[in-house]
């Protein structure tokens, strides 16, 4: 079943390039995404289903990436129909493509036990998601999406020499080279100790760029800026996890070596670096989606602490992938909304959108609330365990550095938000044609409620996961 | 085995000169043709293990296609189209450049002796050649300013990454090394389709027009 997961996507990416009618081919997109979650929550229940060969295999950390990938693109593809309906005036086919393509080589990430194969699937994504970001074909988008192939291209290109020199770690010593991840995790305490530290390093770096850590985040603000809203969500969501999770290997076998306590203050220390960047960007920030792309620079570098963190905050950690992608889902589709109703994503311009889109503008509040750490939403929560896992660890000063950084970005973002948000709208401020439709409001509305769902009540069934997930990373500690 | 080693590193001075060229160049057609023969040369290389298989040998038949052939006429193309034929006064100038080159190199040999090798392949260049070329194309990528010029430093980069897979003779399945030459091949694809637009839209290849998107 797992690699119907992968074909499925990509044959009909095939079907989806040839369709003739520009109308209903943006409908292949919930179609598709409606199969690949419920493969998914299957597979979840399910993970011996998954299993392929030597190839495909699905285990509790990538069970949670792909449930939060997958379940966030099902919402974006709804929203991406409401989308292209105002976008008539171009072409659709490399969109949908380019998307189509996306979510297969998305859950290959996910399902693939070889780390060499687990590259390539990454680089993959990388590609498929560049001709989104070019979508709007302005020279600011051409600039974006030219920062986007060139660094996360190096960035991935320095991934595989990580890669390589992983299985080397496992050459020199006198084992047969592998790529093969649990063979990796079984023979860690073989490893040549000097070779695998070198390996998290580069794989860190490499991988680290595509999530966007900082200082390898610049091209962040370039590409989520530009790209439309719900582009934006998917790659605050999904591309980051799926980056995320390949770091989460590379820690897998690092932490099955025994070596992860070496890396814990390297982990912190990039974590709160990256919250500190964001942090300073945010104060004063003019570019509603930049705000967003700093924001995410933020979140990626609160995974980093939980990371470096390790033990009981591992869980928070697991918690926080999927608050995050939900929470960013909101906050890009209704910035999207607003950015389509003004013709414009900058603060002077943009002022009073609680007026003029009263339901998006509402929902974009919320998340505000929600993704800066404000009960009862999601990330409040798996912060919150983050945080009490520091300080249970005793690290007060990283506790302390933690809230005030969580402060700083509230209300850096909070001033951003507030100015688009109350008053009146100026006169002559501009006016699309757009106004809230079903799919564009209420899919933002639908992804509030979960993040909302995500912190008041959160299924046992998702707690299980997120459990197995967090001791199969500790379990290696 | 030893034969083998002192073919490699014969090989690997060549690569390492190649890089001193490609430093040293101002017509971005030579610089594409360099990295093309440098790319195509590497491939070889996997061939001359005795041991090497009919997986080394489509993979190796695979990357000399795309290295020495598709991958220059589609960025030749590119630059055709952009009727551009210099990079003109790089960011560290020419002879500088090849300085600093030499000086990665040499590094990087005095490096290398530090660094723990399996038994059988300590003296073989294939770490250092790694080290310096990939040092060689950051150099290329940053300093140069012609959006196609930084498609050949990520060209000599990946370059020499796959020096160092050298060192892990049919570690990587043939199905894997298809899928790092089809990204690779569809990454430059999208990138000329990039460059192109890039050419069309600011009437240059100059990337520090590239510079509306700052805080």
């Amino acid at each position: 079943m797992g690699i119907i997961l992968i074909l499925f996507p990509l044959l009909l990416a095939g079907v989806v390039a040839l369709w003739p009618w520009e109308r209903q081919r943006p409908l292949f997109l919930p179609l598709v995404n409606t199969v690949t979650l419920t493969l998914s929550i299957i597979l979840a229940y399910n993970p011996s289903g998954a299993v392929w060969g030597d190839w495909l295999q699905l285990d509790a950390v990538g069970t949670v990436i792909l449930l939060a990938l997958q379940g966030l693109a099902f919402a974006l593809s709804f929203y991406v129909v409401g989308y292209l309906r105002y976008r008539k005036e171009r072409s659709n086919r490399v969109f949908t493509v380019s998307w189509l393509v996306f979510l297969g080589l998305a859950s290959l990430v996910v399902l693939a036990r070889h780390l060499g194969l687990m590259w390539v699937a990454i680089e993959g994504t990388t590609l498929a998601t560049a001709p989104l970001i070019y979508f709007n074909r302005t020279k600011e988008s051409l600039e974006a999406t030219w920062k986007y192939l060139l660094v996360l291209s190096v960035g991935i290109a320095l991934a595989l020499l990580g890669t390589f020199f992983l299985a080397y770690a496992a050459f020199q010593v006198g084992l047969p080279p592998t790529l093969d991840y649990p063979t990796l995790i079984a023979e860690a305490h073989r490893l040549s100790p000097a070779w695998l530290n070198a390996a998290f390093l580069l794989l860190l770096v490499g991988y680290g760029t595509k999530m966007g850590l900082a200082p390898m985040h610049t091209w962040k603000p370039d590409a989520y800026g530009e790209s439309p809203g719900a582009v934006g969500a998917l790659l605050a969501g999904g591309v980051t996890s799926l980056a995320f999770l390949a770091i989460l290997r590379a820690y897998g076998i690092v932490a099955a070596a025994g070596l992860a306590s070496h890396f814990s203050a390297l982990l912190t220390g990039v974590g709160l670096f990256s919250m500190a960047v964001a942090a300073l960007f945010l104060l004063g920030q003019k570019d509603l989606k930049r705000m967003l792309a700093y924001s995410s620079v933020e979140h990626m570098g609160i995974l980093l602490l939980g990371l470096g963190t390790g033990g009981a905050a591992l869980y928070g950690m697991m918690y926080h992938v999927f608050t995050n992608a939900a929470t960013k889902g909101v906050l890009f589709l209704t910035a999207g909304n607003i950015h389509r109703s003004y013709d414009s994503k900058k603060i002077d311009v943009v002022q009073g959108a609680l007026r003029r889109l009263p339901l998006s503008g509402a929902v974009f509040l919320l998340g505000f609330f929600a993704i800066t750490g404000s009960p009862p939403f999601g990330p409040f929560f798996s912060e919150f365990s983050i945080l009490t896992a520091v300080v249970q660890q005793g690290n007060l000063f990283i506790a302390i550095g933690f809230l005030a950084l969580l402060f700083f970005v509230f209300f850096g973002m909070g001033k951003t938000v507030l100015h688009a948000l109350q008053g009146p709208i100026p006169p002559g401020t501009p006016q699309t044609p757009y106004r809230e439709g079903v799919l564009t409001a209420g899919v933002p509305l639908l992804l509030m409620v979960v993040v909302l769902a995500l912190g008041v009540f959160l299924p046992p069934g998702v707690q299980q996961w997120l459990q197995n997930a967090a001791s199969e990373l500790g379990g290696h500690l | 085995m030893a034969s083998f080693h002192d073919l490699i590193n014969a090989v690997l001075v060549i690569v390492l000169v190649l890089n001193l060229f490609a430093l040293g160049s101002s017509r971005i057609l030579t610089v594409i043709r360099i990295a093309a023969a440098q790319g195509a040369l590497l491939s070889v290389l996997p061939l001359l293990n005795p041991s090497a298989g009919w997986p080394s040998l489509a993979a190796s038949a695979g990357a000399i296609v795309l290295k020495g052939f598709v991958i220059p006429f589609m960025m030749g193309r590119s630059l055709r189209a952009a009727k551009i034929k210099r990079e003109i006064e790089p960011f560290i100038g020419f002879f500088p450049s090849v300085l600093l080159g030499a000086g990665a190199t040499g590094v990087a040999l005095l490096l290398s002796t530090q660094i723990p090798l399996e038994a059988s392949q300590t003296g073989t260049l294939i770490v250092p050649a790694s080290i310096a070329t990939i040092m060689v194309g950051f150099l290329i990528l940053t300093t140069r300013y012609k959006a196609l010029t930084q498609v050949i430093g990520y060209l000599i980069l990946e370059n020499g990454i796959y020096v160092f897979g050298l060192l892990l003779v049919e570690a990587l399945p043939l199905v894997i090394e298809l899928g790092v030459l089809l990204d690779l091949f569809v990454g430059i694809f999208v990138i000329t389709i990039i460059t192109n637009r890039i050419n069309d839209t600011f009437a240059s290849m100059d990337t520090r027009r590239l510079a509306s998107l700052k805080e």
